[in-house]
């Protein structure tokens, strides 16, 4: 029977006796090789580009910030989307919220805890969960839990911070997303919860997929669906906090389902649909934080409303040519060339993605 | 003949309504079963709980001689359902991507190496599909597509193949090309097991037959099958009588 149990549980066991190991390659990534290289890395960018653009420290963290973003999103994006989860990820940012919004109140009280997002990441963590609890236990619809979550967290921000006293400006950067405000060891945290999520999906990707597809041919196979579940719901959580800071808790959703949309409508293939749909979203990041530098527009909606841009295209090409000329019309008249060429570039590399399909 | 599956007096209700009541039943290697029954009378239910994805209220099943609920080697089971999950309608997935998923539970985390490729390649042809391989599935016929999922349970090896009404709503022609193919494995030596409500047509070739409506009413050659006066009995019991009258309004 207890061998039994060791087989039953054999990627678990396996994946929990690596977590030692696994902590201190990460720690040793984050905090000792992850510095030199940011700093080179925007060094040599700097050097060779030159505009302020990638020169301010504000924007080489918010670029970094959102390129890993750009990455993590649309991956565990591609599993919840075909499993007609679109909106835990939103769902989950809300409980997110809810964490900030005692983060800062504690943090208020208490100097040394000052670290919100350490409270979002257990509260969103938490709420993923109990998420996966309610859905075993109970027979109601799906969307029922997301509901709940979704207004129930953000009552208990709102809740929290109204009793409070917490600066408006902290509150809004949680809630729209604020490039300008990432300090570095937010970015480390970046860093680190995104090597956990490629790890993780690189490791079990092929469970998930089978999972996604097909769940009672896989729970035939005797894979262990429910871990699985609550792997893929743990993960959305870590990339929800961690996308929080640039998006924004209310619009977080959207960089988890469009880039994957999109890619839908060009691929038949999943596999090639998830590679393309990091593709769209880092195009969406780029793009976004260009042209919300550009045109002082907030840069969490500036790369939603990108996406959704490469979305229509997609979608229909007439309709996306026209958001997308326009967007690069404007882009030009109003100065910045750079803006104007790495759309364009963007746009010419979707376009060959979509005819070789 | 050693018994791949072994059900014993197993029973199951849906809350207080029982649709599967005190059934014995076993399966040897190398027999085509044929499940029939009318509508609502447990065959998927009873299915479901032979292949250990349901917990019987009473009773045991015993899968390849392992009880069926800690029975783990998944790659000797192959599955086709009831045509279409919502996910197989919307989700982009290729044709190989969903054969493929067949060695994932022998390969585990690993990568799939040549050999596990090569074995897809023949699954692929063995049921004819290999031209269609790049083509997303929900492009595929009804007949097309159930053919994919065959080819998957031969790239996991499976020796006990499982189809729950397998060709609703695929055309007749490629409905006799599905059941030659499906002679055709079980002469290489897989077990076959599957739900027909297309009575004519699975007695043409299962070897056995099993006639249930909630209990077990014959279980025996399908040459035996057609004298007995299991169906008879089976279609006009008093509960189907009952659901047929609440259908029709009289």
């Amino acid at each position: 029977m207890s061998t039994e149990w060791v087989k039953n549980w054999n990627p678990a066991v396996g994946l929990l006796a690596g977590i030692p190991f696994l902590l201190v390659g990460f720690y040793i990534f984050v905090y000792v090789l992850f510095p030199p290289l940011f700093e080179s890395f925007w060094g040599a960018t700097c050097g060779t580009v030159d505009t302020w653009l990638v020169c301010s420290g504000f924007l080489q963290r918010g670029f970094t910030a959102g390129i890993l973003i750009g990455i993590t999103a649309p991956i565990v994006g591609t599993y919840l989307v075909n499993r007609q989860m679109a909106l835990i990820g939103e769902a989950l940012a809300h409980m997110a919220f809810g964490g900030v919004a005692i983060g800062l109140f504690v943090g208020a009280a208490v100097p040394s805890m000052d670290y919100p997002l350490l409270f979002a990441l257990i509260s969103a963590t938490l709420a993923a969960l109990v998420m996966q609890y309610i859905a075993i236990k109970t027979d109601g619809y799906a969307d029922i839990p997301i509901a709940i979550m979704l207004t129930g967290g953000f009552a208990l921000g709102v809740a929290v911070i109204s009793y409070g006293v917490t600066f408006h400006s902290t509150v809004d950067s949680y809630l729209f997303g604020d490039i300008l405000f990432v300090p570095f060891e937010n970015v480390q945290l970046m860093v680190g919860l995104t090597l956990l999520v490629i790890g993780a999906i690189a490791l079990t990707h092929k469970q998930m997929l089978f999972i996604t597809f097909d769940r009672e041919a896989a729970r035939l196979a005797r894979i262990n669906v429910r871990f699985y579940d609550t792997l893929l719901i743990i993960l959305t959580a870590l990339v929800v906090v961690a996308a929080m800071q640039i998006i924004g808790a209310i619009l977080v959703a959207g960089m988890l389902v469009i880039p994957v949309a999109a890619a839908m409508q060009v691929t038949n293939s999943f596999n090639r649909g998830l590679l393309l749909s990091i593709l769209l979203g880092q195009v969406a990041v780029f793009v976004g934080i260009f042209l919300s530098a550009e045109w002082n527009i907030a840069t969490g909606a500036m790369i939603i409303l990108v996406a959704i841009a490469l979305y229509l295209w997609t979608f229909n090409v007439t309709l996306g040519s026209v958001v997308i000329l326009a967007a690069i019309f404007a882009s030009l008249v109003s100065w910045n060339l750079a803006v104007g060429v790495s759309f364009l570039l963007a746009v010419i590399a979707i376009f060959s993605l979509v005819r070789l399909r | 003949m050693s018994s791949v599956i072994h059900a014993e007096n197993v029973s199951f209700a849906y809350d207080d309504q029982v649709v599967v009541d005190d059934i014995t039943l076993s399966v040897s290697k190398g027999d085509f079963l044929g499940l029939i029954g009318p509508n609502g009378s447990g065959k998927t239910t009873l299915l479901k709980i032979m292949l250990g994805l349901r917990q019987p209220d009473t009773g045991s099943v015993e899968l390849f001689g392992t009880p069926a609920s800690e029975f783990t080697d998944g790659t000797r089971l192959g599955y086709v359902s009831q045509q279409s999950s919502e996910a197989d309608s919307m989700m982009p997935v290729t044709v190989r991507e969903v054969v493929e998923m067949g060695r994932y539970p022998h390969v585990g985390i690993r990568r799939l190496t040549e050999e596990d490729q090569e074995i897809i390649d023949n699954a692929l042809a063995k049921v004819e599909i290999s031209d269609l391989a790049d083509r997303r599935i929900s492009r595929l016929s009804g007949g097309q597509k159930q053919r994919a999922y065959i080819a998957r349970a031969l790239a996991s090896e499976a020796d006990l193949l499982a189809l729950d009404e397998p060709t609703v709503g695929v055309d007749a022609e490629s409905v006799d090309q599905f059941y030659t193919l499906l002679d055709d494995l079980n002469e290489s030596g897989i077990t076959i097991v599957l739900i027909e409500h297309d009575l004519g047509i699975v007695t043409e070739h299962a070897d056995m037959m099993a006639c249930l409506d909630c209990e077990l009413y014959e279980h025996c050659e399908t040459g035996k099958f057609l004298e007995s006066d299991a169906l008879e009995r089976a279609y006009s019991s008093a509960r189907v009588l009952k659901s047929a009258g609440f259908a029709t309004g009289d």
